[in-house]
C-alpha cells in the first residue's frame, strides 16, 4: 500500500489532541473525504488521541494518506509504551472505561472508521490503527 | 581592572564620538533597518544619539559591570525600545542589530586610535565585545517578553471574549460556543452560564454548538454536565445547532444527549417561547398606517 504524505505528531499534553485533529483534518481534505466523512475521521481521531494521552500515558500518531487499488484514503496509527489493554473485547464495549470518562471513544472511534485494528501488549503499550477510505 | 576598562572604552567613544555616530547609523542603514518601513531616520538618528550618550555616561561612572545602577538608564532606553520595536512587529534580529551593529564603529575607533598600544587595543576589543554581546542579549530577552506578554494578554482576551452569554428573552439565555471545547475552557463556559442562570432568574438556556468543529465524547460529556448542572439550579437546557455531519457522528460514536436539541438557534428560540408560555404572531397591518398606504389608498377610502 503505497504512502504519499506521512506525519508524525507526538501526544504529550491535551493541546496535541487539537493539532491531532488538525492534521487529520487537512489530510482527510487532501483526500477528498466527504464532510461526513471528514468529522467522523477527525472525531475517531480525537477519541483514540485523548485515549493515548490519557490512559497509555502519552504516545504518538503516525498520520498517512495512503493508494490502494486506485482508492486514497487516510490512515492513523496511535502507538503508546503504556500498561496496554488487558481485555480488549471489554474495552470496545460501550459504556466500559476504565477511568472517567463515558466508555464510548474506543467502540465509538470503531465504528466512524472503515478499518479498525488494535494490538495490545499488557504491560508494553497499545497500538491502533484506523483508516477511512474515500 | 573592570573599571580601568571601562573609562578606556568610555575615552575611546567620547573621544570618538562624532566618527562613531554617523558610521553606526550607517551600519544600521546597511542592515536594511529602514527598509522596514516601520522606522524613519529621523528616528534612528536620535535613538542611536541618545543611546551613545547614556553608554558614554554609564562606562564613565560603572564601568563595564551592566548589572551596576550606573547602567539603568541605558537599559531603561534598550527596553523601551525593544519593547516599541516588538510591538511594532521588528524580527528579532532587527531588533537586535541595534546593539551589534556598533561593534565595527567601534572596533574602527579603536584601531584608528593611534594613542593605544598593540596590548590595550586588544584588551579593549575585549571589554567592549563583552559588553555590547551583554546589551545584545538583554535586548533580545526583553523583545522575547513583550512578544510573550502580548500572546498571554491575546490568550485571556480570547477565553473571555469567547464564552459570552447573551440574554435572548426575558428568562431566555443562550451561550453561543466557539471553537475547541478543552476542559479549561469548559469550566469558565460552565461558571459564567449558572452565574448568569442566578443573576437573570433564567428559566431556559439555549447551548448553541454551531461553531464548535468536533464533538467527541469528552466534548459530549462536558456539554451534558453543563446541562446537568444547569438542571439542579433550576433551568432547562436547549442544544441548537447541530450540524447533520455532527448529528450522523454523534450517532456512530454512541452519545446520547438527553436534552431537545434543534438544528438552528431560531428554532431553539421558538421552543423556548413556547415553553415559557409565548407566542410570536405576525403584525397585524395597520390601514393606512404606513407612508406607502397612506399614498396610495388615503384617498380610496
Amino acid at each position: 500500500m503505497p504512502t504519499t504524505r506521512t506525519e508524525r505528531v507526538g501526544i504529550k499534553v491535551s493541546d496535541d489532541v487539537v493539532r491531532v485533529r488538525q492534521i487529520t483534518r487537512a489530510f482527510a481534505l487532501e483526500v477528498g473525504l466527504s464532510l461526513v466523512d471528514q468529522t467522523k475521521i477527525v472525531t475517531a481521531s480525537s477519541e483514540l488521541a485523548r485515549n493515548t494521552l490519557d490512559y497509555g500515558g502519552g504516545g504518538e500518531v503516525t498520520a498517512e494518506i495512503v493508494e490502494q487499488g486506485g482508492r486514497r484514503g487516510v490512515r492513523l496509527t496511535f502507538d503508546d509504551k503504556g500498561p496496554g489493554i488487558a481485555d480488549i473485547e471489554q474495552a470496545l464495549k460501550d459504556g466500559f472505561t476504565s477511568g472517567r470518562g463515558m466508555g464510548l471513544g474506543l467502540g465509538g472511534a470503531k465504528r466512524l472508521s472503515n478499518e479498525f485494528s488494535i494490538v495490545s501488549e499488557p504491560g508494553l503499550g497499545t497500538k491502533i490503527t484506523i483508516a477511512r477510505w474515500k | 581592572m573592570a573599571a580601568q576598562a571601562g573609562s578606556d572604552v568610555a575615552s575611546l567613544v567620547s573621544r570618538n564620538e562624532k566618527t562613531i555616530l554617523p558610521e553606526w547609523v550607517e551600519f544600521q542603514k546597511k542592515a536594511g533597518i529602514l527598509h522596514t518601513g516601520r522606522i524613519s531616520e529621523g528616528e534612528l538618528q536620535s535613538q542611536s544619539r541618545n543611546f551613545l550618550h547614556l553608554l558614554h555616561e554609564a562606562l564613565t561612572q560603572g564601568g563595564t559591570d551592566t548589572s551596576g545602577s550606573a547602567y539603568e538608564a541605558a537599559k531603561a532606553m534598550l527596553a523601551e525600545l525593544s519593547r516599541s520595536r516588538a510591538m511594532q512587529g521588528f524580527s528579532p534580529s532587527e531588533t537586535a542589530t541595534f546593539i551589534f551593529s556598533l561593534k565595527q564603529p567601534l572596533f574602527n575607533a579603536i584601531n584608528r586610535d593611534a594613542s593605544l598600544s598593540a596590548d590595550q587595543k586588544a584588551s579593549t576589543v575585549w571589554t567592549s565585545t563583552m559588553l555590547l554581546d551583554e546589551l545584545g542579549l538583554f535586548t533580545l530577552e526583553i523583545f522575547q517578553k513583550s512578544r510573550e506578554e502580548v500572546i498571554v494578554r491575546q490568550q485571556r482576551e480570547i477565553a473571555e471574549l469567547s464564552t459570552p452569554v447573551v440574554k435572548l428573552w426575558e428568562g431566555i439565555l443562550a451561550l453561543p460556543l466557539i471553537g475547541t471545547l478543552d476542559s479549561q475552557r469548559t469550566q469558565v463556559v460552565m461558571e459564567n452560564l449558572l452565574q448568569t442562570i442566578v443573576d437573570d432568574e433564567a428559566e431556559i438556556a439555549i447551548i448553541d454548538i454551531t461553531g464548535v468543529p468536533t464533538v467527541d465524547t469528552l466534548t459530549a460529556q462536558h456539554l451534558l454536565k453543563t446541562v446537568a448542572a444547569a438542571r439542579l439550579m433550576g433551568a432547562d437546557c436547549l442544544i441548537s445547532g447541530i450540524r447533520p455531519q455532527i448529528a450522523q457522528t454523534m450517532v456512530h460514536l454512541g452519545v446520547e444527549l438527553n436534552v431537545i436539541s434543534k438544528a438552528s438557534l431560531a428554532d431553539a428560540f421558538a421552543v423556548a417561547l413556547r415553553q415559557t408560555g409565548r407566542t410570536i404572531v405576525k403584525a397585524k397591518r395597520v390601514e393606512g398606517y404606513t407612508f406607502a398606504d397612506k399614498k396610495s389608498g388615503g384617498q380610496d377610502a
